[in-house]
């Protein structure tokens, strides 16, 4: 390693890691070694990393009749943080579709290679590549400018870049489709970003709310999954499982947004998986504090998947007729959704209706398309037909 | 950058507004035209009229051949464009915005190339 500050920075970076993962996994058979071998690699992350910053502006700027460009200051060499922040805008440009969006700020902003892109979203590479171009092609053809919006633009825009980043972070948090539930890395390159962008825009509340919530959500990531890969429901995760160091930071950055009295939907679902971390037991959650949330949240987005979602809150706080009830009219609006029958089933299983389960499980098979959640419908399903498959 | 702004409309509906209306809608353009002048931003443009007055000549093996109407039988009609200058395409859906009409294309213009 030829820079000692890198060599410096790699290898607290290692010891950091150690520090996270020791008390969870155990020490290693040979700590020296690991952390040699830890450190080499997060210095070769940084150096391509920082590789791929520097090379990621003159990527943009060699397109043609892009002459924003020309008037851009680089600072002693290398990029300022308002360079950084352009980019995000850039990349995030509402011109753009949304895929073009997602590949290209994980391209140029988290500094992904294009291969990575493609493993990460399933994708072949040149398809992943092909679309990176079209979408450079787009940025230069059209005149998307390489600028932070206007304050008048602001609000929507950063809406959208906010909008992008959390694609990223759901597609890690429940691929739909695949067999693997979580894929960690989107996750966590999601979080990266909401912490670049939370740099770039320091005290913004609602960046500090989708980094609360993407924290919060990502702290339950060991326990979602059991040891046969199987779907683990919140009730029945294993909470020693939880990051609660994650969760700390979470809370922390929910107070934080809590002071600017942010009622975002970030904010109100950031407050939402709080009431979650805060539980040391399934059986201390404060369900009626959560349908409450949910409630509010309808009224900010009126989104059926919000209403769903509080159904099963209010089950828990009022019972499953309750929830049930929540779960009428939402067929219209959530045609090929699979979490509303599957939903639908849990709720009538709770109230010893096994027949109207079955059939409800049924419908959520035909529409899911993640390996792990189909496993886990199949098992419930099964469970009840064993049981005789009849009303009681 | 010169963009052309596309505006798209349901003829027929179109058709049926009141006089008061197709008035109201004439200044709106009109303010739009002295806005886009006032910033050095007009290029040009025309109401075009109804598609039922268009006729299509498509070239095929050499030989011309005529159609009553537009190019393509759509749910929305072009009906007219504006050709602006704007400094980038935040600009020209600025513009896009400003303009009476419910849907409007954004198309950056070729440049001519140079000599």
């Amino acid at each position: 390693m030829r820079r000692l500050d890198l060599a410096e920075e790699s290898l607290q970076d290692a010891f950091t890691a150690a520090v996270q993962r020791w008390p969870e996994d155990g020490p290693p058979r040979n700590p020296a070694g690991w952390l040699l071998t830890t450190a080499r690699r997060r210095a070769v992350d940084r150096l391509r990393r920082e590789a791929s910053d520097l090379r990621r502006l003159p990527l943009l700027v060699t397109e043609e009749a892009v002459s924003d460009m020309d008037h851009v200051e680089l600072d002693e060499g290398y990029a300022v943080p308002d360079e950084r922040l352009r980019l995000v805008f850039t990349c995030c440009h509402p011109a753009l579709s949304m895929e073009s969006r997602v590949a290209l700020t994980l391209r140029f902003v988290a500094g992904l290679t294009t291969p990575e892109i493609a493993r990460l979203f399933l994708v072949a590479e040149p398809t992943t590549a092909a679309r990176l171009t079209r979408a450079k092609k787009k940025i230069a053809a059209a005149g998307i400018p390489f600028r932070v919006p206007d304050a008048d633009d602001l609000p929507d825009r950063l809406a959208g870049a906010l909008a992008v980043i959390y694609l990223v972070f759901t597609e890690g948090y429940a691929a739909t489709s695949g067999d693997r539930l979580l894929r960690e890395e989107l996750a966590s390159e999601a979080i990266r970003l909401g912490r670049v962008l939370g740099e770039l825009m320091p005290g913004e509340p609602e960046v500090t709310a989708l980094l609360a919530l993407m924290v919060l959500h990502h702290a339950r990531r060991r326990a979602r999954i059991d040891p046969a890969g199987r779907l683990v429901l919140l009730p029945d995760q294993d909470r020693d499982l939880w990051r609660w160091d994650e969760i700390g930071e979470g809370l922390a950055l929910l107070e934080l947004t809590a002071r600017s009295q942010a009622t975002s939907p970030y904010a109100l679902q950031a407050a939402i998986a709080a009431e979650h971390a805060k539980a040391r037991r399934a059986s201390d959650t404060d369900w009626p504090a959560i349908a409450d949330l949910y409630a509010q949240l309808e009224r900010v987005t009126g989104s059926a998947v919000v209403r769903l979602n509080r159904a099963v809150a209010v089950a828990e706080a009022a019972g499953p007729r309750a929830g049930l009830a929540l779960l009428g009219d939402l067929d219209e609006a959530l045609p090929r959704h699979h979490l509303l029958p599957a939903a639908r089933a849990e709720l009538l299983r709770r109230l010893g209706r096994n027949g109207e389960a079955i059939v409800e499980y049924g419908r959520a098979l035909a529409l899911v398309g993640n390996d792990v959640e189909r496993a886990f419908l199949l098992s419930r399903r099964a469970e009840l037909e064993r049981a005789g498959g009849t009303d009681e | 950058m010169k963009y052309a702004l596309l505006i798209y409309a349901n003829e027929k509906l179109q058709a049926e507004a009141s006089e008061e209306e197709r008035r109201r809608t004439y200044a709106e353009h009109d303010r739009f035209g002295r806005m886009l002048s006032d910033r050095n931003a007009a290029a040009g443009g025309a109401e075009l009229a109804l598609t039922t007055t268009a006729t299509t000549v498509r070239k095929r093996d050499g030989e011309a051949v005529l159609t009553d109407g537009p190019f393509a039988e759509t749910t929305e009609q072009l009906g007219g464009f504006y050709l602006v200058e704007a400094a980038d395409l935040d600009e020209a859906i600025e513009f896009a915005k400003a303009l009476p009409a419910t849907n409007v294309e954004v198309r950056p213009v070729v440049a001519a190339p140079e000599g």
